[in-house]
């Protein structure tokens, strides 16, 4: 087997493993090339997050529109302040939309839920939305169930 | 009190033994490569050691994928939820399994050919030859050798989990029925690039540096017999794959647990 045969074999057996890492970036993680920089931040603030996480869904009609960015508490106000990244092309959400925590399933993960609202105006990157519905508590509904209040 | 003897000689060997390898490893990286006779070198061994190791990497992949199809379908049917199988085998694959599974298909494939290899140039004193003439042997063979499992390994990693994923995708969506679009969906969802890919590279990696480190140093360091070659070389798979699993579970705790 002549060198020049064995360099080109090793030459494909790296292209492999490029291609490999390609489609490990793009078709299993999916890592758009389109990144963060297109996308524009809102906040709400919940009484209880409940289980939002960084990297869960934000939704709007059940499309995804957006990923939470962080979760993080208002020390003043004692309530939780979530980061949400919008996708650019999502720059019409009313004013008066409300930001819900909603459970995919019944157990299923917490995802931030945009109830759209009537209002002309729409809500500009930074701005905070006026309206949010904290996550449905199981334990706290049951136990307001069986107290009967 | 000869027992308290022989475990004090035997505690003395292996401390020797790491320092020894650590000299070893010290000698074979501060060697200066020459780009222009170092180059061909490397490549011819990165086909030994990364090309030749690409048809049990493929195939263990392919069958690791789809078992783990298998057995998560059945599992996760009982919930109702078998479209989050696609996540499940991804990062199943992506964080351990993939360079897990291929680091010891790469001490038994690779690893134990290299130890062979050496052990037996050192057996038939082509090494101590090499240094008459005036040539390292530390540079001529065994470098190249450290550096190919070094680079080959991470791209066999890699190949492995993708093949794995198709597998999984093979017996998962074609056979049983899981809706494709929820098959990848849920997988681009719950898989990051950064925390889980490269993660996973890193690790493999690591694994690539430790397995081709043993496998060179227990050929250089073997008894140049037929018995020492053949005592060396099971040492190689033997103490690579324990240095895998070992080393997997403490990267797993850095990488992955919340602390």
């Amino acid at each position: 087997m002549g060198n020049r045969r064995i360099e080109v074999i090793v030459g494909l057996f790296m292209i492999a493993g490029l291609a490999a890492i390609l489609f490990l970036a793009l078709q299993v993680s999916g890592l758009s090339p389109k990144s963060a920089s297109d996308r524009y931040t809102l906040y709400a603030n919940f009484n209880d997050a409940g289980g939002l996480a960084p990297r869960g869904r934000v939704s709007m009609a059940g499309v995804t529109i957006g990923t939470i960015e962080s979760v993080t508490l208002n020390k003043e106000t004692f309530q939780a302040r979530v980061a949400l990244a919008i996708e650019s092309d999502v720059d019409n959400i009313p004013t008066d939309s409300a930001a819900v925590i909603r459970t995919s399933g019944l157990l299923g993960d917490q995802y931030v839920d945009i109830s759209v609202g009537g209002d002309m105006e729409s809500l500009k990157p930074g701005d905070t939305f006026y309206s949010t519905q904290s996550a449905m508590n199981l334990e706290r509904l049951i136990s307001n169930f069986a107290s009967g209040r | 009190m000869d027992k308290i003897a022989a475990l004090g000689r035997q505690g003395l060997a292996v401390i020797a033994s790491f320092g020894r390898s650590g000299r070893f490893l010290f000698g074979v990286l501060s060697g200066v490569p020459r780009p222009i006779t170092g180059f061909p070198l490397l490549v011819q061994q990165l086909y030994f050691v990364g090309v030749l190791s690409l048809a049990i990497v493929v195939v263990s992949g392919l069958f690791i994928g789809m078992v783990l199809a298998l057995q998560g379908y059945t599992i996760l049917s009982d919930f109702g939820s078998e479209s989050a199988i696609g996540q499940m085998i991804a990062l199943t694959l992506v964080r351990e399994l993939g360079p897990v599974v291929t680091a010891l298909l790469f001490a038994g494939r690779a690893g134990s050919a290299l130890t062979a290899e050496i052990g037996l140039m050192k057996a038939t004193e082509q090494l101590s030859s090499m240094e008459m003439m005036g040539v390292d042997p530390l540079r001529r063979v065994v470098a190249p050798r450290l550096w190919a499992g070094f680079i080959a390994m991470p791209v066999l990693a890699v190949i492995f989990t993708v093949v794995g994923i198709w597998g999984g995708m093979l017996v998962g969506v074609e056979w049983l029925g899981v809706f494709d679009g929820a098959y990848w969906g849920n997988m681009q969802s719950s898989v990051d690039f950064v925390d889980d890919v490269l993660n996973g590279l890193l690790k493999s990696v690591v694994f690539g540096f430790v397995c081709a480190w043993i496998a060179v140093y227990q050929g250089y360091d073997c008894i140049p017999t037929s018995a020492g070659i053949s005592s060396a070389t099971t040492k190689t798979v033997v103490y690579s794959s324990l240095a895998v699993l070992g080393l997997d579970f403490v990267l797993t705790a850095v990488m992955f647990g919340d602390f």
